[in-house]
């Protein structure tokens, strides 16, 4: 198979997969009449009911914003944080327990604290509880990444000069960017899902809160409707990330290409 | 003659307690400005660490490495290393213009001269055209090249060379020893150049270094009076080449083979 016929079954195949699991459901559905599975076109009218765009205004933005500010802020400590505890051994002895264990913790666990901490249920828990758990990912990451900076790329640093915060902004946070991205992509991933609990637990709006009201009320379809959102916020997060990642790491993936 | 750099009864030692190792017991020579010194010795006999004492990267155990009358301990503006592993001394993450122009961040120095310095380093190199390249986007030679420019821009007045081209082919390499000779006259720099190959050395230098097997001392410095400039083919041929050049493998043939020599 030549490579353009490869790639041609590749996005079909992309595709192709999705809408059969759709169609399949709708079928199924159709005859199946089951309360709990409504038809994939009952959700698409729920789901532009709700969605497009009576209620984005109202549900979705502040969805959205928690995400990018909860992300944003973990991103910004973690690397901060990061970049010391990768450069001194010392730092690391001292704080890596601490590390281990409040990254162990399921978030579902410190949920009630974080508002009884913060004496709120609005934004600033929210965004605060969504940071809380982004920030281990790219902070394990930064250390790792700049602990693994090439010893000979740091001694032609230090041999030119090169070193505070110069070492810090031109040698070390370009070596270890590859891995931070990583990091950042799992905590992508993360404010998804932090987003939803915290919302679904205690909140007046966001897409959480819509799953939780519509639960409560017996409201499968809206429910499904938001199910798809959330999905749908994940996948398409994800894909703006990867075109970011692109960008900035186009010389990583040319390096290792002629390095392997 | 003025002494730029003065290496004085250096030491290194590995470690401590029994498993101590020492890789450097004793070692002294000094260099003339502008001069050519290569260091020449049996595999694993400590060249690099030698390198790395004298460029400010490692304390020696003992002794003292003195430039221009100044105690080095810390990697000084006035040299520039140039590693054998160019694929990892080069920064992977930006071009060629900002590998060479990173290190100049730091010295007081208008934009417009940092500009002229970076360009016409890689000038001297050969590699205008690819000043916009990627490093992992050039041959091997060329990387090489590169980290050779970055250290030329740097402006210093000694040169340190571990092993550059021990990693790249034999014309390659032929042409980098060249290309290393030319900006030496181009830029009058003082060179310090550890290499494993005889003939390199005595291509190149204007004295030899003899170092022993570990722990390692000077085994015997040598005058290498060949006319310049030098030809890889004409320099090659000449009775002077070929006799030094054959007295400095027995130097160190007689030091890698210590218990064989006892045998005989």
């Amino acid at each position: 198979m030549s490579t353009r016929a490869y790639r041609l079954w590749r996005t079909a195949a992309e595709i192709a997969v999705p809408i059969a699991i759709v169609v399949g459901w709708q079928l199924w559905a159709a005859s199946a009449h089951s309360v709990k599975f409504p038809r994939p076109t009952t959700i698409a009218v729920e789901f532009r009911k709700l969605w497009l765009f009576a209620d984005f205004d109202k549900h979705v933005v502040p969805s959205l914003e928690r995400i990018g500010l909860g992300f944003s802020i973990a991103v910004v400590l973690g690397v901060a944080l990061g970049v010391p505890l990768g450069l001194f051994p010392w730092a690391r002895r001292a704080a890596m327990p601490h590390i281990e264990v409040w990254r162990a913790m399921p978030p579902p666990a410190l949920l009630p604290i974080s508002i009884v901490l913060l004496h709120s249920i609005g934004n600033t828990q929210k965004v605060a509880f969504i940071a809380f758990f982004c920030l281990f990912p790219v902070l394990l990451n930064t250390i790792d990444g700049v602990r693994g900076v090439d010893r000979t790329l740091l001694e032609t640093a230090r041999s030119y000069g090169i070193s505070g915060f110069a070492r810090i902004r031109h040698v070390v946070l370009p070596a270890a960017s590859p891995q931070i991205f990583a990091g950042m992509r799992t905590s992508m991933a993360l404010a998804v899902i932090t987003m939803v609990l915290s919302e679904y637990f205690s909140s007046t709006n966001g897409v959480g809160y819509v799953l939780l009201i519509s639960k409560n009320t017996f409201q499968l379809g809206p429910m499904w409707a938001a199910i798809v959102l959330i999905g749908l916020l994940g996948y398409l997060a994800n894909a703006a990330f990867v075109l970011v990642e692109r960008r900035v790491l186009a010389w990583h993936r040319g390096w290792r290409a002629t390095a392997a | 003659m003025t002494e730029l750099l003065e290496i004085k009864r250096v030491a290194k030692t590995y470690g401590a307690g029994p498993k101590a190792t020492q890789a450097l017991r004793d070692i002294s020579f000094t260099i003339t400005a502008g001069e050519f010194v290569c260091v020449v010795g049996p595999s694993g006999c400590g060249k690099t660490t030698l390198l790395k004492c004298v460029a400010g990267l490692l304390r020696p155990s003992g002794g003292e490495v003195v430039l221009r009358g100044r105690l080095v301990t810390e990697p000084p503006d006035e040299m520039a290393l140039v590693f054998q592993e160019y694929g990892r001394s080069l920064f992977p993450w930006t071009n060629v213009r900002n590998n060479v122009l990173l290190p100049l961040r730091h010295k007081r120095l208008p934009a417009a001269k940092r500009k002229e310095l970076v360009e016409d380093a890689i000038a001297a190199v050969g590699l205008t055209p690819f000043i916009d390249h990627y490093p992992w986007q050039l041959s091997g030679g060329m990387q090489q090249r590169v980290a050779i420019a970055r250290a030329l821009a740097y402006q210093p007045s000694i040169l340190l060379m571990d092993e550059p081209f021990a990693s790249v082919d034999a014309q390659t390499r032929a042409d980098l020893e060249d290309l290393v000779l030319r900006v030496r006259e181009q830029y009058s720099i003082t060179i310090l150049f550890v290499t494993h190959d005889i003939d390199e050395s005595v291509y190149l230098s204007d004295r030899i270094v003899v170092l022993t097997h570990t722990p390692t001392v000077v085994k015997d410095v040598l005058a290498v009076e060949l006319p310049s400039p030098r030809d890889q083919i004409a320099t090659k041929e000449l009775p002077e080449f070929t006799h030094l050049r054959a007295h400095v493998y027995r130097l160190i043939r007689r030091e890698q083979q210590p218990a064989e020599q006892v045998l005989a």
